[in-house]
């Protein structure tokens, strides 16, 4: 009887240690994003969005800590989405996206006072794959891609041979990102002509590496996905050249990157918030994501941009600094 | 005399705490309320109500949009009851043979066994169903999907067993001995007894065990996310794949839909439904209970 | 065959069923630990333990990542236990019988069926915007508190149900107030039912990922939290993070986060099923 006395009395006190503590702690200076430091914890720079690009971030801010032991960068995967909708609150500093902002969204930001610069950091390749053992298919053009992945192809465009009589008469098995995703919405852009034109009858998935699953456990199957999970499964997958009316081009590191690899290669990007870009310790670290993404975005599987267009960047990100020096666009 | 008035004043204070505690679940429901019906309110003011409710498709991340929540609701629902057909009858032949049947040891053994499957994190469960169901199945039946609502069924169902046998079992357990030992006594087996003095008197707390397991299953996300596919289709096949309302909802708000838009606002108008659906399945299982609750002592 | 017979073969056969059901279910079980343990325990190891993430799957760790879970497990079990247990209390004790106690029990098997993602939209206006909190522990584990608070109270309501009315009358038969007789009496015989829905309920908070990605958990986090004020991650989006990660040997690092998980779920149930033994054995119910 005592113990269990004890117990739920314990329990009682730190309850109400934790309620007394909350009423208190409403606005803990050392983690809010947007206050400096002054407070003499560490220098936070909050970072959201894709997850599609939060593997390069991650691997920055991996870097980043050995240059600057008393910065700490943190960073979510709320989706592109979220990512923007918390920055045109300003309660992020730097935005992951995997497609540009849109318009509404920079209505937002601007309501609520903030500017921000929009940077690119890598590229992403769309790999179309196919099963090892699918032996007819080497090249395919946009145009039968387009005739394969359409709205009005539900239903009606089922086999193989319905795109060339040649290939076999057997059900195509789709596989592709989930509709949510940037990378469904580029694909249809680039291949039907309008984000979200696509018919509604493929094997959808946000992970690609269940795609990877499904491709590989059927002869007759056909997915796209990112070019990086093609290369962690050589050995189970392989790669279809596209033709995007410039001669069928195999997707790779050096076709990305110099762009012949087309319409299938995306841009990343990631965006600075005015106010965050004011404080010292954030432009550092910005510097340092456009000096290294390209090597760490190639680590990780994405595709580093040429370095001209590097230098492109950090000039456009210097210019962005000097508007905001200026005295008219004081917030 | 004035220790007794602090007593009072001290009983009344709890009072009013405990209160406060109940409370928080009225308050959390409004909250909840509040925040589906002020974000589907701009829904609904580009969708009508009657095309929501009877349009065969959704489709609202396609260029050709609809918004039909019957797909997503039937999606639901075939998971939900394929996982009850798979944890009712095992929930509660665990439950009357740990109770009634099994060795106090066996039991008490067994039982914290069994309550790691409701452990096991979701993610993992999904993967499971995914990876290692779904290839099973397809032996079986190789016309199987590789994503289906059965996979992801059955799993759940393994998942939302101890709520039934667990919390159906502590059921059990409390019956009066004396009630036991009346059945005994008249030469009734431990079969007659379990079911027919033993579940009527514990079925209040049956019940709520099954309308908890059934509520989990209902609400779950990453078994089906993973396992079940994102593919809204009005059908009630377990072989192919469907989405459940709460994957969609995931899927939604975890991806990169612009926040704020018509389609990201049909994950408050998915929620409402779901919302609306389970109240009312609720309300109706509640008065079922009430009914044919039974209290000895 | 006799009645009798019939049904005494019945019964037989009804426990073969049941330990049929039983070894299913035991069964279910060790396939997964199986597969998990052997997908995970290769990567185990004090650096996988005590690292920080990393692109290099080599170098990644968990330490954030288990430490967040600790961090939540206990506020959220602070929160949630006071409340969950003290809505049962009133609900079954105190309200009177009538249609507002039929609504708050109608409302509570609802709140039990909310997906857990609405439940983070929520906690994401209330907790993290509204009382400014940010993204950070505590409204994590308010947020898992609500999610879990339907069962426990339930559970706490079953648990009260069971206790037989004697004891009360007796209680206020000898002079007891309401608050003493529930608080010396009937709380103790009821613990061991309620603390079965505390570990159902736990277990399955500190196993969420997607109510606490749209609070503010993150999924880089370069620092092991100290203060219920910090921000952090959990286990379930670590490994939800590198379960979708190119590279193969993340998959092998979410196994060996799993196998953490699954073995942090193991000690707070046996404690649990320890705290529910010796309450059974005290009050010989």
């Amino acid at each position: 009887m005592k113990k269990t006395n004890k117990f739920n009395l314990g329990l009682m006190a730190l309850f109400s240690a934790a309620v007394l503590f909350t009423s208190c702690g409403g606005d803990g200076g050392s983690t809010e994003n947007n206050g400096t430091a002054t407070d003499g914890a560490a220098m936070e720079i909050s970072i959201d969005g894709s997850s599609t690009v939060f593997p390069i971030t991650e691997a920055v801010a991996e870097e980043y800590r050995a240059e600057a032991k008393d910065v700490r960068v943190t960073v979510g995967v709320s989706g592109t989405g979220g990512g923007f909708k918390k920055f045109s609150r300003g309660e992020t500093d730097i935005s992951d996206a995997s497609r540009p902002i849109k318009d509404e969204e920079a209505a937002t930001c601007k309501e609520n006072g903030i500017s921000y610069i929009e940077l690119s950091v890598a590229y992403d390749g769309l790999a179309v794959i196919i099963n090892p053992e699918n032996d007819w298919l080497k090249s395919i053009t946009v145009a039968e891609l387009k005739k394969i992945w359409e709205p009005s192809a539900k239903g009606t465009i089922m086999n193989w041979n319905q795109i060339r009589p040649e290939w076999p008469n057997e059900k195509i098995e789709l596989y592709g990102p989930g509709t949510a995703s940037g990378t469904f919405d580029y694909f249809t852009e680039a291949i039907v002509g309008e984000s979200g034109s696509c018919r509604a009858d493929f094997n959808a998935s946000e992970d690609d590496n269940i795609l990877v699953t499904g491709v590989a456990g059927n002869k007759y199957a056909l997915g796209f996905f990112g070019l990086a999970y093609f290369e962690e499964n050589q050995n189970k997958l392989k790669l279809v050249a596209v033709d995007g009316g410039k001669g069928a081009v195999t997707p790779s590191q050096a076709s990305v990157m110099d762009g012949t690899y087309a319409p299938l290669s995306r841009p990343l990007f990631i965006y600075v918030n005015s106010k965050a870009a004011a404080k010292d310790h954030v432009v550092k670290f910005v510097e340092y994501y456009l000096e290294n993404a390209g090597d760490l975005a190639n680590e990780v599987g994405y595709i580093s941009m040429k370095p001209e267009e590097y230098t492109a960047q950090k000039t456009k990100f210097a210019d962005f600094l000097k508007t905001l020096g200026a005295p008219a666009t004081a917030q | 005399m004035s220790k007794l008035i602090s007593i009072r004043q001290k009983e009344t204070l709890i009072k009013g705490f405990l209160f406060a505690c109940a409370a928080i679940t009225l308050l959390t429901t409004l909250g909840i309320i509040w925040v589906l019906l002020s974000e589907s309110y701009y829904f609904f003011q580009k969708v009508a109500i009657i095309d929501f409710l009877t349009d065969t498709e959704w489709t609202p991340l396609f260029t050709e949009k609809h918004f039909g929540i019957m797909p997503l609701l039937t999606g639901t629902l075939l998971t939900t009851v394929i996982a009850l057909l798979v944890a009712l009858p095992l929930g509660l032949s665990i439950a009357i043979y740990l109770n009634e049947y099994a060795p106090k040891g066996f039991r008490k053994a067994v039982k914290p066994l069994l309550e790691i499957l409701a452990a096991v994190p979701t993610v993992v469960y999904g993967f499971f169903a995914l990876v290692v169901v779904t290839p099973f199945l397809q032996s079986i039946w190789p016309s199987i999907s590789g994503f289906n609502s059965l996979s992801a069924g059955i799993v759940m169902g393994i998942m939302i067993i101890p709520f039934i046998s667990s919390l159906g079992e502590d059921a059990l357990f409390a019956v009066p001995n004396t009630l036991r030992q009346a059945s005994y006594g008249m030469g009734a087996t431990r079969l007659q007894t379990s079911f027919r003095v033993l579940i009527p008197s514990a079925s209040s707390g049956i019940i709520a065990s099954i309308i908890l397991a059934f509520s989990r299953a209902i609400g779950e996300t990453m078994i089906v996310a993973v396992a079940a596919g994102q593919q809204p289709q009005l059908t009630l096949d377990p072989t192919v794949p469907i989405q459940t309302i709460t994957s969609y909802i995931v899927q939604v708000s975890s991806g990169d839909v612009q926040h704020g838009s018509l389609e990201y606002n049909t994950i408050f108008a998915a929620g409402l439904a779901l919302f609306v659906f389970t109240f009312v399945l609720n309300n109706i299982s509640f008065w079922i209970n009430k009914k044919y609750r039974q209290e000895y002592e | 065959m006799s009645k009798a017979n019939l049904n005494r073969r019945k019964d037989q056969l009804f426990g073969y069923f049941g330990i049929f059901a039983t070894l299913i279910g035991l069964l279910l079980l060790a396939l997964f630990i199986f597969q998990i343990v052997s997908d995970g325990i290769g990567r185990l190891d004090w650096d996988f333990i005590k690292n920080l993430p990393s692109r290099k799957w080599e170098k990644a760790g968990i330490l954030p990542a288990w430490t967040g879970t600790l961090w939540i497990f206990v506020l959220t079990a602070i929160v949630v236990i006071p409340v969950g247990v003290g809505a049962g209390v009133y609900l079954e004790e105190y309200a009177k019988k009538g249609r507002l106690s039929n609504l708050l029990e109608i409302n509570i098997s609802n709140l039990a069926g909310v997906p857990s993602i609405i439940y983070g939209i929520i906690g994401l206006q209330i907790f993290v915007r509204f009382m400014k909190l940010g993204g950070v522990l505590l409204a994590g584990a308010f947020t898992l508190a609500l999610l879990i608070l339907p069962i426990i109270i339930v559970a706490t309501r079953e648990a009260i149900k069971a206790v037989p009315k004697s004891i009360k009358e007796a209680a206020y038969g000898l002079g007891a107030t309401k608050w003493q007789t529930i608080w010396t009496q009937v709380l103790p015989i009821a613990s061991a039912n309620i603390i079965t829905g505390v570990i159902l309920a736990l277990a399955r908070a500190i196993g969420e990922t997607a109510p606490l990605i749209v609070i503010g958990a993150l999924a880089y986090v370069p620092f092991v939290a100290k203060t219920p004020m910090d921000e952090f991650t959990v286990l379930p989006m670590q490994i939800f993070n590198w379960v979708s990660r190119p590279q193969q040997g993340f998959l092998l690092n979410a196994a060996a986060a799993i196998l953490v998980l699954l073995m942090f779920v193991f000690v707070l149930n046996g404690a649990a099923v320890y705290l529910r033994n010796r309450s059974r054995k005290k009050f010989g119910l």
